[in-house]
């Protein structure tokens, strides 16, 4: 009978390709929505992410996020490095300035000083310029997204000079780094460069990056860190969490993607459920006759429920693709940079979709079940 | 001849608001195998809610109903549905063919409902349509196939499971005079035999005379019964 079942269903074209619609935009818009809510969020712990060479940050007590904190003066370094535990611990800067363009664009940057020596905290990957050109003086790595917002897309912005905070910036190359939430543009350089570059008071350094010893536990760590020294320290993956968890309560991202993904199953549940009640309703005196030939009603919600998984599994399919195609379908696009589609977010649009579908698919059988076999003669 | 049919009683109430309205008044009747039994009548008259009973899809208030020797309205629900489904084949005025299959696919629905392979059905329903002098449409959809040439699918459909009784429900009405009369030869030459029987509700008085018999209904009642209706009836 589930041949039957879906030979109705596929032969009424409109009905079948609405429901197959609403389906795929409906997964489409849940999808993708939440994609980009993750990945934003996931760019709140981005310059955590971008530093894999220290597990733990310390910071000033009242320190929450990469970008939001208060400088520590430099006897900090020295007070890290001196706790049991810490194999090695390096100075970051992370500051704002101003930049002016050789064509006179003017752009706000964060400016990032890396340790002079170890230039922990620079993005693994160079696409233009190597490491070693950040020894010469007043030089500067600018991340890709950052030159392609300030030059547009070309293919070599070494050697272009900048005026940063009224100083002389030569940029020796690009790293590619995972942009930040706000995605500006960063500039890395040496801490001692930085510290020419980003005026301020005697508290400059932002944080003390620390490698723990071997084999020990970074929490534990953390906490020999905030006994000895009175700083904060978090461990990479709290700190990262951190940066998430900042950006969730302060902004009104979740609010707005999560009423998004809910109009998306309202819009699903809409289209499907009337699309789906039309076409019991169309052909309700065709399932009464079946009824009345000899039908049961278990063969009939076993009929409705082989239509509903038809019509679930091509729409969740063409959804699932077109969101794929809308993450990563423009290419380089900048916005995109980095997205990814966390395996829980096809599972989520999964179980989203079989709520809708059943949900729609026990509305319209519930007319099919009620009616009397009897009704066929009238 | 045996009894294919027994009605032994039976009364039938619906609720219509706060009242009680009595449709049936307790018919007694029995058919007979091997004949063409005509139910006819005005509107109102009963005959659609007496064929539903008969048929095991409408539930009397009262009394019982004997169809080949089983008492239907003791059975299960589901019982009573698998009884339908081996024992009972139908004919509906607007012959609710499914528009998405074909004839042949539409006649074979009762065997794939009752668990008969796809392709064996299909076979079968196709030699049925051929005997039915269709079967260069058995591969055409409801749509592109006439009037008549729909209600032959119907029988098709009806007749392909070999039931031992037939209900057909004004199986003339969207016909023209001689298409109405050429499907009810249809039925007589390949629905009748000597253990089935045919009942056909019918106010189409242009296919009367092709009665076995003629049950006549009023106001919930059986009026008439014989091989023709008494004058003054039509």
């Amino acid at each position: 009978m589930n041949w039957i079942a879906l030979r109705m269903l596929t032969g009424d074209r409109v009905k079948f390709l609405g429901l197959v619609f609403g389906i795929a935009f409906s997964t489409l818009l849940i999808t993708q929505q939440l994609t980009v809510f993750v990945n934003l969020l996931m760019r709140g712990a981005s310059a955590v992410y971008e530093v894999p060479t220290a597990n733990i940050w310390v910071m000033d007590k009242v320190g929450r996020t990469p970008d939001v904190t208060l400088p520590l003066p430099t006897t900090a370094l020295d007070k890290v490095r001196g706790v049991p535990g810490v194999a090695y611990a390096v100075p970051l800067l992370r500051a704002n300035a101003t930049i002016r363009t050789p064509d006179g664009k003017v752009e706000g940057v964060g400016v990032v000083g890396l340790d002079d020596a170890t230039l922990i905290g620079l993005p693994r990957v160079m696409l233009e310029g190597k490491r070693e050109a950040l020894a010469a003086p007043d030089s500067v790595f600018i991340d890709a997204v950052g030159a392609n917002k300030l030059f547009g897309r070309r293919t070599n912005v070494t050697g272009i000079v900048l005026e940063l905070n009224d100083r002389r910036a030569v940029i020796a190359g690009v790293t590619d780094a995972t942009p930040t939430f706000t995605s500006g543009v960063i500039l890395y350089t040496r801490y001692s460069n930085a510290l020419n570059f980003v005026p301020g008071t005697r508290k400059r350094m932002s944080f003390v990056l620390a490698q723990t010893e071997g084999g020990l536990a970074p929490r534990a760590v953390a906490d020999e860190i905030q006994n000895r020294t009175g700083l904060r320290a978090r461990t990479s993956a709290e700190f990262a969490k951190d940066g998430i968890d900042f950006i969730v309560q302060n902004t009104g991202i979740p609010i707005n993607f999560g009423i998004t993904v809910v109009l998306g199953v309202i819009v699903g549940v809409a289209i499907v459920g009337l699309t789906f009640s039309l076409f019991i309703r169309d052909n309700i005196k065709q399932f009464g006759a079946l009824k009345a030939i000899g039908v049961t009603n278990g063969k009939i919600r076993m009929m409705v429920a082989a239509q509903s998984a038809l019509v679930a599994l091509i729409g969740y399919g063409i959804g699932l693709f077109l969101a794929a195609l809308f993450i990563w379908g423009p290419g380089d696009v900048d916005a995109f940079k980095g997205f990814y589609i966390p395996w829980q977010i096809p599972v989520i649009s999964a179980v989203l979709t079989i709520v809708m579908i059943l949900l729609t698919g026990v509305i319209a059988l519930r007319s099919v079940l009620k009616m009397e076999p009897a009704e066929v003669f009238r | 001849m045996n009894t294919a049919i027994t009605i032994d009683q039976v009364v039938k109430e619906f609720k219509v608001g706060d009242n009680v309205l009595r449709v049936l008044h307790g018919i007694d009747v029995e058919v007979r195998t091997g004949e063409l039994t005509y139910l006819v009548g005005e509107s109102g008259s009963g005959k659609t809610t007496l064929i539903s009973i008969i048929a095991g899809i409408l539930y009397p208030t009262q009394g019982n109903v004997h169809v080949f020797g089983t008492d239907i309205y003791s059975l299960s629900d589901n019982d009573l549905v698998k009884f339908r489904l081996k024992t009972i084949g139908f004919i509906f005025q607007q012959y609710n063919l499914l528009p998405t299959l074909t004839a042949a696919e539409n006649a074979a629905v009762p065997l794939i409902a009752a668990g008969v392979p796809r392709a064996e059905a299909v076979d079968r329903a196709r030699v049925l349509l051929e005997k039915l002098n269709i079967g260069n449409q058995a591969d055409k959809f409801p749509r592109a196939m006439s009037g008549g040439q729909q209600q032959r699918v119907a029988i098709a459909r009806a007749l392909v499971h070999e039931p031992q009784l037939v209900v057909c429900d004004e199986p003339t009405a969207a016909l023209d005079a001689k298409s109405g009369r050429r499907v009810m030869d249809l039925l007589r030459e390949v629905a009748l035999a000597a253990d089935r029987a045919v009942i056909i509700v019918t106010h189409d008085n242009r296919i009367f005379d092709l009665a076995d018999r003629i049950l006549a209904m009023e106001d919930g009642r059986i009026t008439s019964d014989g091989a023709s209706l008494p004058a003054g009836h039509d």
